[in-house]
């Protein structure tokens, strides 16, 4: 049962990952997108981490992607890209460089790090899951809200400074302006 | 592995399998017949408050309106624009169908939830729930159906390859996107008073009239989740998405034959299954009405059946104040629409929701619950002021100096 979901799901994310990269229509390649996002939470169900199931879709394929679609969409940006000129000289060459690297490293680290992906480590999960289920989401606020509470408020405030920085960039400047 | 429901435990058996089933079967042609039903609701009552007859030569009342609709629908052309996108056009009826049908899943349709009783039944010597399904995360689920529910409208729009249906998604992605907010901060009041995410679990919580959710949050909630919930229903006076008078038909305006009609009922199924799920978060669900240890029986009939009355009276009560909305409320101009989720009904629903945590953590911390509520209202009323200020302050500066985008 485990492994049928696990191949299925599996299965749902490499053809959407391949998806994003292959087709030539944008919101195609944000469809896919969205087919990728639910196979990860289909694991995360057979995980038995059903919040953060859930979250996944309400905010990766609920928002996020919907959002990618809305500028597409905006920006009329929905036809097929002419790829053949390259507007960086040897980007290709640099990418294909950068790829096989990150292959590389990921090769390695799966293979050194074998025994531990096999062992079953601590993680967040500190108390024994109660029949509940809520403990799921108890566990994760202790963990984020608790021990994790600086890193927790230093990623808002990145975002924030994000969000505050790109209003800045967008604005057109007026002639008063300095 | 997967629901709460007790049945689902253990090995898998002959006759939970088949009580699955038959659940399944139930819920999807209540959900069918809910709808066509709701159909000829939502014409009558508009009829009526508009002094015309509405539908009444098809069976009694009319009531056959919406089959006979639906069966002229299926032998109607099925046009295929030259410019649309040919799969995405197809597959976009079905991306607004299934959620609006999948969201019905986990709503508690009846059981006896009186007297610490927590729904479950018993069928064939099987205890059960008389719901699908009862997931873990509950109301995340519910929350994550709505918010997938936009694509088949997105896509519909933008698969058209025509302008105004293009306008007509790029408001609803807009739309949709801003209320989900709105909808998820006031849920989370309710989710912080009932404790638990699970359905059964929100309606277990609520047994007398005062612990209902309307009267434990303090109504505001309930208010902003309506509001968000009839933008996300896209119902008006929110329907910017279809606007008639703007957008031609809007999103749905190249569809025709069957292709529009799932488009019809995927909309009608969400207003019924969207009431349904305001009245198990706020009003008790399958509860009965009970005060002060007085409980409002209803006589001869099994508490386990009573509960599915009440639900569909319950139920019968938004379902016609959402016909009432639309024959009552002029449609919104865009900024006003706008204004209206991200300037009042985001930050309302974020600062009642920290009025809220407030006081439970002075009742948890034995603190002078007054004395907290005080603090917290001036705190919060500083915030205000604040950000008014800001808006002043924003619309200053774009008078003198133009837009700035």
């Amino acid at each position: 049962m485990q492994l049928i979901v696990f191949v299925l799901a599996s299965l749902m994310m490499i053809l959407g990952a391949v998806g994003v990269v292959t087709r030539k229509n944008p919101v195609h390649a944000a469809l896919s997108l969205v087919l990728t996002l639910f196979g990860v939470a289909v694991h995360f169900v057979s995980l038995e981490a059903y919040f953060l199931a859930a979250v996944q879709i309400i905010v990766y394929a609920g928002a996020i992607v919907v959002l990618f679609l809305f500028v597409i969409m905006l920006l009329g940006v929905d036809k097929a890209e002419d790829i053949s000129t390259e507007p960086l000289v040897t980007q290709r060459w640099l990418a294909a460089v950068a790829g096989l690297g990150l292959l590389g490293l990921l090769v390695v680290a799966v293979a050194r790090g074998a025994d531990m992906l096999t062992t079953r480590s601590e993680g967040l999960a500190t108390e024994v899951q109660n029949a509940s289920g809520d403990a799921n989401i108890q566990q994760l606020a202790r963990s984020v809200f608790g021990d994790y509470v600086v890193a927790f408020e230093l990623t808002s405030v990145l975002l924030v400074v994000a969000v505050v920085g790109t209003v800045m960039l967008a604005r057109k400047r007026t002639a008063g302006e300095a | 592995m997967f629901a709460l429901d007790p049945m689902l435990e253990g090995d898998v058996l002959w006759t939970p399998l088949l009580i699955v089933v038959l659940k399944v079967l139930v819920v999807f042609v209540v959900g069918l017949v809910a709808t066509m039903l709701m159909v000829w609701f939502e014409r009558k009552v508009i009829a009526g408050m508009q002094n015309r007859i509405g539908p009444n030569k098809a069976g009694p009342f009319g009531l056959l309106q919406t089959l006979a609709d639906g069966i002229k629908l299926f032998f109607k052309e099925d046009l295929l624009p030259r410019r649309s996108d040919r799969f995405v056009f197809a597959l976009a009826p079905f991306l607004a169908f299934v959620p609006a049908f999948l969201s019905f899943a986990i709503i508690p349709l009846g059981g006896d939830f009186r007297d610490g009783n927590d729904g479950l039944v018993t069928w064939f010597g099987v205890e059960t729930r008389v719901q699908l399904a009862d997931p873990h995360v509950g109301v995340l689920f519910a929350l994550a159906i709505s918010s997938i529910a936009v694509y088949g409208i997105m896509l519909a729009g933008w698969s058209s390859g025509s302008k105004y249906p293009l306008l007509g998604s790029v408001r609803a992605s807009a739309q949709m996107v801003s209320y989900e907010a709105a909808l998820g901060l006031s849920l989370a009041s309710v989710l912080l008073v009932a404790g638990t995410l699970s359905t059964s679990g929100i309606v277990s919580a609520q047994a007398t009239l005062t612990d209902w959710h309307l009267i434990s949050t303090g109504i505001v909630p309930f208010f902003i989740f309506l509001i968000a919930a009839t933008a996300e229903l896209n119902r008006p006076p929110f329907d910017l998405v279809e606007a008639e008078q703007e957008l031609v038909g809007g999103f749905n305006t190249e569809y025709s034959s069957i292709r529009f009609a799932l488009f019809y009922l995927a909309e009608f199924m969400n207003t019924v299954s969207m009431s349904a799920l305001i009245v198990t978060l706020f009003f008790g669900g399958p509860q009965p009405i009970s005060f002060n240890g007085f409980t409002l029986d209803i006589p001869f009939v099994p508490n386990g059946l009573e509960g599915t009355i009440w639900l569909l009276l319950k139920v019968l009560v938004f379902l016609y104040v959402y016909v009432w909305f639309r024959a009552t409320l002029p449609r919104l101009r865009y900024d006003q629409l706008m204004d209206l989720g991200w300037k009042v009904l985001i930050p309302g629903s974020l600062g009642w929701f920290l009025l809220l945590a407030a006081q439970r953590l002075a009742r948890d911390l034995g603190w002078n619950i007054f004395v907290t509520t005080a603090g917290s209202v001036v705190v919060l009323g500083v915030c205000y002021a604040l950000m008014l200020a800001a808006f002043a302050t924003s619309n200053k500066t774009r008078e003198s100096q133009g837009v700035q985008f």
